[in-house]
């Protein structure tokens, strides 16, 4: 695996499975009396968000946290990035107080990239999500539910997504949900559909690793989890789609169309949801909806990732159960 | 010593020959010229060239002295062997009056590297919305004859109608930077494979080709010319060809680093490849040398546009666009268009000198290297191979894409109307 985790297009199946499978080893952990493992103590990682997102900064936090990781949260609000410093700079001052790793958020693509490969700093940077390019940790986390739900805890372990159909829907234009899943359920072997109107699918899709279709009615009966992406309402003043109304009609899920898929298919989001655009409340609160679940997977996720880029070689978890005898 | 003999240069590419200055002019060309109360410089197996002419140059001065200044700037095109070059109106203030042009221009004559024409605004402000006085820019001690709100298109249909209109009654040009406002809102980056995988803002090219279309039909309305700068795309290059086979007026340029460079290196996302119009595809690229070659497009114009460090060094979204240009332009050329045989030194004195100089009407630049002309003299080691190091560059900025790259060529020579401004690869 690579020093840094920027791009879900940078892991190998390998790598990924590997992610997969120590998360549902951190997952394990959730469900002891004490959630903490010692595996991060005296590390310190820093939350660098440039941009307001609490649920994905939240879930770092508990994911550190649960690794006895020391916790530094930066938001550029109200610091000096506020006043005009630069990434850079602001990269170089963390540096020098040693953090171990950095967790960065920010409104321009490319920017963990710049900071992983600037030489601004050393520490290894995971991408908490960039603009409209990647959010690895989140097409890790979705990977992760669909193996649980569709294969199982235990069945699913050194298992890939090998056949499994996946529809993601929505806004995949401003989506790095969307691109981060692409890469990685493809690496993963799934066959992914993006469904979308045609203003909101990117020029250039055609070389991506997936199929397009415009029409979510003929998708859905062949899909085994459909994710709805959120779609902006402000989106519309913009002429991506001519009303609200017209959005949900076309391309929202509401109960009758969930009905049309396979009895064992799963909906998922990503979060936050807009009731009545992309989702209906009937959906999002049925049994089949994921969302509470992806939540809590996220941090198992996050906890994998930085236990493989922070914690060397060895066993997560049963190196701690030595510890416990 | 008012006499230089420049022996054995391979004139324009051709047969070897000697080239004897007398104080401003060429006083002779031929085979074993008397070296007699001459300086020499032995010159065999160099190519020499007409002094180059660059249409398209930000010098930044007034109001951008931290990025380049007249003098830094036409020190950098000296080296790079341009004798003349044409400033863009983009400063601070703009050059949207007779005053403004008039101190670029005299700045230009005080330093002596390298001739400095501005070029004025084709509105105030480059705003678009109101024409700039251009004839009283035209009238000015610096003589404009090439207006452009470069940096900005003159989007607006009526004022580019007028402003083409306009010009004609003393025979000037209007030099479009195509670029639809509309599509290209908060635009990062060329718009196809690369930019849907980077999730970086799209410039399709059918804002720049649907300007061009535009503005062609408009020259031919009106009967008037038009210029279309740092043309980027295949598309353009085939609007550009139909217009001139229709017997418009249209000249066309091209930049070195749309020559070389693709979209694919903004997959580092470093700042430095990101320019204004944005590097396009490989396809785009053999359309554009194509086009260079069969004289669609007319010149090449380096859009030389500095920056400081600190606009390069951060993140895509929030860097500057422009790269420098003068010191690379002419071993990018050799590279893209000499070594593939697309050009010969002949037909790159053409595109470097002759026809910039024709459309922008710079007196005593782009003339032949015979008797009796101006003595405006680049000389090129085209057998010099080397990389690019922006640490050696006489311009103020740094912001090149070509750093650590080999290319091919190194300007040893530059004379200004008979003086030296560049000897043996440095500034005089």
């Amino acid at each position: 695996m690579k020093r840094h985790l920027i791009s879900a297009a940078d892991l190998t199946r390998d790598d990924a499975v590997l992610i997969l499978d120590t998360a549902e080893e951190m997952a394990r952990v959730a469900d002891r009396p004490i959630k903490k493992l010692p595996t991060l103590r005296g590390r310190t990682v820093c939350n660098l968000f440039f941009e307001d997102s609490t649920r994905t900064r939240i879930s770092f936090e508990a994911a550190e946290k649960r690794l006895s990781a020391d916790v530094i949260n930066f938001a550029a609000k109200g610091s000096s990035v506020s006043k005009g410093e630069s990434l850079k700079d602001t990269a170089q001052t963390l540096e020098a107080m040693g953090v171990d790793a950095v967790v960065i958020r920010h409104g321009a693509s490319g920017a963990p990239y710049r900071l992983a490969t600037s030489g601004w700093i050393d520490a290894p940077v995971i991408n908490a999500g960039d603009g409209t390019h990647q959010h690895p940790t989140q097409a890790l986390l979705d990977a992760f539910t669909m193996r649980r739900r569709l294969i199982g805890p235990d069945a699913g372990l050194g298992q890939d997504l090998s056949g499994r159909r996946i529809t993601l829907v929505g806004d995949v234009l401003h989506s790095r949900v969307a691109r981060s899943n692409v890469d990685l359920l493809h690496t993963l072997g799934a066959e992914v559909t993006l469904v979308a109107p045609p203003t909101l699918v990117p020029v250039g899709v055609e070389t991506w690793p997936c199929e397009v279709s415009y029409d979510l009615d003929r998708v859905l009966p062949k899909t085994d989890a459909v994710m709805m992406l959120r779609v902006q309402r402000e989106r519309m003043n913009a002429a991506f789609f001519p009303t609200e109304r017209e959005y949900s009609r076309r391309y929202g899920l509401d109960g009758e169309r969930m009905a049309r898929m396979p009895e064992h298919a799963l909906v998922m989001h990503p979060g936050p949801m807009v009731r009545g655009m992309e989702i209906t409340a009937e959906v999002a609160d049925s049994d089949r909806c994921t969302v509470v679940e992806q939540v809590a997977n996220g941090v198992s996720v996050r906890m994998a990732v930085l236990y493989l880029l922070l914690g060397g070689n060895e066993p997560a978890v049963t190196h701690t159960r030595t510890e416990e005898k | 010593m008012s006499k230089i003999l420049i022996r054995g240069a391979k004139v324009l590419g051709g047969d070897a020959q000697d080239v004897l200055i007398d104080g401003e002019t060429i006083e002779a060309v031929g085979a074993g010229l008397s070296a007699e109360g001459a300086d020499v410089i032995e010159a065999e197996g160099k190519i020499l060239l007409p002094g180059l002419v660059d249409l398209h140059t930000h010098l930044r001065e007034p109001g951008r002295e931290d990025s380049e200044t007249v003098l830094t700037g036409t020190r950098a095109a000296a080296s790079g062997g341009y004798t003349a070059v044409f400033a863009m109106a983009n400063t601070f203030p703009v050059a949207d009056t007779a005053g403004v042009v008039e101190q670029v221009y005299r700045l230009g004559q005080e330093h002596g590297y390298c001739d400095v024409q501005p070029i004025g605004a084709v509105t105030v402000g480059l705003e678009g919305s109101k024409l700039a006085e251009l004839g009283a820019m035209h009238e000015s001690a610096a003589g404009v004859t090439v207006f452009s709100d470069d940096g900005k298109c003159v989007h607006d249909a009526v004022i580019m109608r007028r402003a083409l209109e306009y010009v004609k009654a003393f025979g000037g040009v209007v030099a479009q930077h195509a670029q639809e406002p509309r599509l290209t809102e908060g635009a990062q980056m060329n718009e196809g494979i690369v930019s849907s995988e980077l999730g970086l803002g799209g410039w399709p090219a059918v804002a720049e080709e649907s300007i061009i279309a535009r503005d062609v039909l408009l020259a031919e309305h009106v009967g008037s010319r038009v210029h279309i700068c740092h043309l980027s795309t295949a598309g353009s290059v085939e609007i550009v060809r139909w217009a001139k086979s229709r017997g418009i007026d249209v000249t066309a340029e091209v930049t070195p680093h749309h020559l070389l460079l693709t979209d694919e290196m903004v997959r580092t996302y470093n700042p430095v490849y990101k320019v204004n119009p944005p590097l396009r595809t490989e396809r785009d690229v053999m359309a554009l040398r194509e086009a260079l070659a069969d004289g669609t497009i007319d010149i090449v114009a380096t859009d030389h546009a500095p920056h400081p460090h600190e606009d390069k060094d951060c993140e895509w979204a929030a860097a500057a666009m422009g790269m420098v240009g003068l010191e690379t332009a002419l071993s990018v050329v050799q590279q893209t268009m000499v070594e593939t045989g697309l050009l010969t030194w002949a037909a790159v004195a053409d595109r470097m000198s002759y026809a910039p100089a024709r459309i922008g009407q710079a007196k005593g630049h782009g003339r032949p290297v015979s008797a009796g002309e101006p003595a405006n003299l680049t000389l090129l080691d085209s057998a010099y191979r080397g990389e690019v190091d922006p640490a050696g560059f006489a311009s103020r900025s740094r912001n090149t894409p070509y750093e650590g790259r080999e290319l091919p060529g190194r300007v040893t020579h530059t004379f200004l109307r008979g003086r030296a401004t560049v000897v043996d690869g440095k500034l005089a």
